[in-house]
């Protein structure tokens, strides 16, 4: 789990490191152009995407922050302020600002508060009101303040580990003032490789015991990549009641053999000749530890020994761990590599299916034998070249939990999520991008969807909303689906304010589906207050561009009183996938065997008694089909009895009519390139392995092309 | 490169539609193979013949003679297809160009190379990028890059049709 929130974390400060940067670029390329609302609204996206990023994480100081410079924007938009170089300065100031509070330990709290202030200031006298008082203002430089010290503060690097030794001496009272240590020790052990030794040489006999009072100290040492600051913060609230010590140990070679002085001098010895190797063992042997000397000396106690003792092993045990291997986690490849590999995997599957097939020609068993390992190795290779490249939705949904609990009681709600489908694999690259218009979907539902627990009440509904996140495989897309129990889309509302936005003219007649379909149009809003939380109308038009920039689509089903659900169609960007092969004359086609059914024959009697109509008979059931040879104006004659490939998309049976079905394949998915990305009906290509190139069709797009054509056909 | 004029001695890799000449840059040849099978991709312009393995690429051919307004010719064992690297939109994709036969390395110096007349090639000007003269003959040298980025323009414009088609039958 706290791996998981570390991995978390670390995504986040990527993501808005990536944000920040966007935002950067757009305020350093507006600063050219000020008139261009194009990029005040990307400037107004990123800050609303950082904004809601952070809150998600905990930063709420990145979030507040950043909500008030929004704000700023937000009549930027309106055209109330105007860009000028000063509001401009102060945004990029603003930038670094946000900048500090990420890269600083502590969600953000650390950074200089006098900066921000500074900088919210300045930006206050960019508001209209105070317009007169703003041409004297001096707005903070971009850079190079002395203020934005924590950055620079000489923290550890990360993946660079040291060693502490802590002394945490709690004051006697300590538990008369409610403070338990131990959880604080736990606290610490989650830092890294840690020894905790309690100290009990103030432990009086039993007769004297207080039991409301703390004898005992601790020794700890700790490994770790935190700078002490982080260790010292641990302890934050108990500053008075405790002293606290800590000290950096140095584990350099000469520190380890610090602790054997005596076999140094023995290895002189031995090197000048002046005693023998087995002499000094022996000496040595007889000897006792220095621990037991100076326990017997009456200098140290037991514990004391302990403690030091634990010190040198942890500090061996790390020395070994250090020279042995650094401890790799986690490597971040480039995804281009990844797509490389899977290249060169996707080629050495084609060729193995060659070998295959040569070596049964052939006949020689060795040779068999040796074409069977090769395919179990091919095929071991790219199950994990793939599973490299995929991600589970869950660890995505996970992310969403603190969202929902904060956002919920920030507003007053009391909203539970559900999910389904986490296992759901897909596509690193596709969730990554899918990150952002989750985050508005959510963000929206419990914003705008969910009612305060009083309505819901009133409602005849459960006080507590729910959030029902899905994912499910269909065909080769994935379905994800946000589901809210809250008040459901007003149809006449959206429309009316769809009016005063200008995004629909007055007598533009629009269905059901239409109107719902307008909350994802930009500059859409149908929040009646600005909040912290949603409600510009940039939300759903974000998810809206980066959906489609997925190449995927966005549906939206409402029911007013019962909630709203949207629907997220994402492609399945697989690089391989199994897939039927089937055949037209010479043509060679692929269909993915995810959404094929079954394989029925289609003979001439069969065709007859349908009186042309396109549709099948398959065991009582009408299943409609495609001629595939006509749709594609395939030249020649097809066969006596054709085949039918039944596949099954959005619920419904639909007949693929080819020559013959030729059997299963490895299907490496090739692009098509730029020339043909926009066929229809085509997803992709792929090498059989005789190498000629066979196409993957999209069946989905297919179906709905050949729909329309009708459609067409018959109006 | 576009509308760059040719200002030092270059080598040309020329071949033959029907009974003309026509030349590309050497850079811009990657590769010459024999025809092989071509897999067409359907509900394409006919120019675009379709797509062929390139050592486990997938790389679309255009065919020069139709791209040209010419007659589709049968194929020879002379036909080949000329890999070539266009960059389009600032990429470089790998495009096949199915011509009749390919004929020699040959180097032109600036002055045997003359701009593109306005008319009378028959030809979209734009695709021509100099006019090269060797003993008496003409040679079409080509632009690789505006060649085919109009193929990208041309299924892209289909696409647009249907989608307002959709539009209108919905």
């Amino acid at each position: 789990m706290k791996e998981e929130m570390e991995r978390g974390l670390q995504n986040f400060k990527e993501e808005a490191r990536e944000h920040l940067a966007a935002l950067e670029n757009t305020l350093l390329e507006l600063e050219e152009s000020p008139d261009d609302s194009e990029l005040i609204d990307s400037a107004f996206r990123s800050m609303h995407t950082l904004k809601g990023l952070s809150s998600m994480f905990g930063f709420d100081v990145i979030a507040s922050f950043t909500h008030q410079i929004e704000t700023v924007y937000e009549r930027v938009r309106l055209k109330e302020i105007e860009v000028t170089k000063e509001l401009i300065a102060s945004t990029l100031s603003a930038h670094d600002q946000i900048r500090t509070m990420l890269e600083s330990q502590d969600e953000g709290e650390g950074a200089d508060k006098d900066v921000t202030d500074k900088i919210l200031e300045a930006f206050k006298h960019m508001i209209p009101e105070h317009q007169s008082s703003s041409s004297e203002t001096e707005f903070p430089p971009s850079s190079g303040e002395p203020e934005f010290s924590l950055a620079t503060e000489p923290e550890s690097p990360r993946g660079e580990k040291n060693t502490y030794r802590i002394r945490i001496f709690p004051n006697a009272e300590i538990f008369v003032n409610g403070i338990d240590p131990i959880p604080l020790l736990n606290e610490l052990r989650e830092f890294g490789k840690c020894q905790v030794i309690a100290q009990t040489k103030f432990l009086p006999g039993l007769e004297e015991i207080d039991p409301e009072k703390c004898y005992t100290y601790w020794d700890v040492i700790l490994t770790t990549e935190q700078d002490s600051n982080a260790i010292r913060d641990v302890f934050i609230f108990v500053e008075n009641d405790c002293e606290l010590n800590i000290e950096t140990i140095e584990l350099d070679e000469d520190h380890l053999n610090e602790g054997s002085t005596q076999k140094r001098l023995g290895k002189i010895l031995i090197e000048r000749g002046d005693i023998k190797a087995e002499d000094l063992d022996q000496i040595l042997a007889s000897q006792q530890p220095l621990g037991k000397i100076l326990e017997n000396a009456g200098l140290v106690n037991p514990g004391q020994i302990q403690a030091a003792l634990a010190e040198q092993e942890h500090a061996k045990e790390v020395q070994e761990q250090r020279q042995s291997a650094e401890p790799v986690s986690s490597i971040r490849v480039t995804s281009e590599k990844l797509d490389t590999l899977i290249d060169l995997v996707g080629e050495l599957v084609t060729i193995q299916a060659r070998l295959s097939q040569f070596s049964t020609n052939k006949n020689d068993p060795d040779l068999i034998s040796i074409a069977e390992e090769v395919e179990s190795l091919t095929s071991e290779l790219r199950d994990n070249t793939i599973s490299v490249r995929m991600l589970a939705l869950g660890t995505t949904f996970n992310k969403f939990r603190r969202l929902v609990r904060d956002l919920s009681k920030e507003l007053g709600k009391e909203v539970v999520m559900t999910t389904e489908g986490a296992e759901t694999d897909l596509d690193k690259s596709v969730i990554e991008q899918l990150n952002d218009p989750l985050v508005h979907i959510v963000r929206n539902c419990i914003d705008h969807g969910i009612e305060q627990p009083e309505d819901r009440i009133a409602a005849g509904k459960p006080r507590k909303g729910t959030i029902h996140l899905s994912a499910t495989h269909l065909g080769a897309s994935v379905l994800i689906r946000i589901r809210d129990d809250g008040g459901g889309l007003n149809s006449e509302s959206i429309r009316t304010k769809a009016l005063e936005r200008g995004i629909i003219a007055q007598d533009e007649k629009l269905s059901e589906k239409e109107i719902f379909q307008l909350v994802f149009s930009s500059g859409f809003s149908t929040a009646k207050n600005v909040t912290n939380v949603s409600g510009r109308g940039v939300g759903l038009d974000v998810v809206k561009r980066a959906i489609d920039a997925l190449r995927g689509s966005v549906d939206i089903t409402s029911k007013p009183g019962e909630g709203t659900e949207i629907t997220l169609k994402l492609p399945l960007t697989l690089a391989i996938i199994e897939g039927l092969l089937v055949k037209i004359s010479s043509e060679k086609y692929i269909i993915p065997l995810s959404i094929v059914r079954e394989c029925v024959e289609l003979t001439r009697e069969d065709v007859a008694q349908t009186h042309g109509r396109h549709v099948a008979n398959v065991r009582g059931t009408i299943v409609p089909y495609v001629l595939l040879r006509e749709q594609f104006e395939i030249k020649g004659e097809p066969p006596d009895i054709e085949q039918v490939v039944v596949v099954e998309i959005n619920h419904q049976n639909t007949g693929i009519v080819v020559d013959g079905v030729i059997g299963e394949h490895q299907t490496v998915i090739k692009p098509l390139g730029r020339l043909y990305k926009n066929v229809d009906g085509i997803s992709g290509a792929t090498i059989l392995g005789d190498g000629s190139v066979a196409l993957i069709l999209d069946v989905n797009q297919l179906l709905s092309t050949v729909e329309i054509e009708e459609l067409r056909m018959v109006s | 490169m576009d509308k760059k004029k040719i200002t030092e001695s270059t080598q040309f890799l020329t071949f033959k539609l029907g009974d003309e000449i026509f030349a590309l840059e050497i850079s811009t040849v990657r590769e010459v193979l024999e025809f092989t099978t071509v897999t067409r991709v359907p509900q394409t312009p006919k120019d675009m013949q379709g797509v062929i393995n390139l050592r486990g690429h997938v790389v679309p051919v255009i065919d020069m003679r139709l791209k040209f307004g010419m007659s589709e010719a049968e194929k020879t064992v002379n036909t080949c297809v000329i890999i070539t690297e266009v960059t389009i939109d600032e990429e470089i994709t790998l495009l096949g160009a199915m011509v009749d036969s390919v004929q020699e390395v040959m180097e032109l110096e600036p002055d045997q190379i003359e701009p593109p007349p306005r008319i009378g090639t028959l030809l979209n000007t734009e695709f021509i990028q100099g006019m090269g003269k060797r003993d008496d003959q003409f040679i079409i040298i080509l632009n690789v890059n505006r060649i085919f980025s109009t193929e990208e323009l041309a299924i892209a414009k289909d696409s647009q049709d249907l989608a307002e088609a959709v539009d209108s039958a919905v």
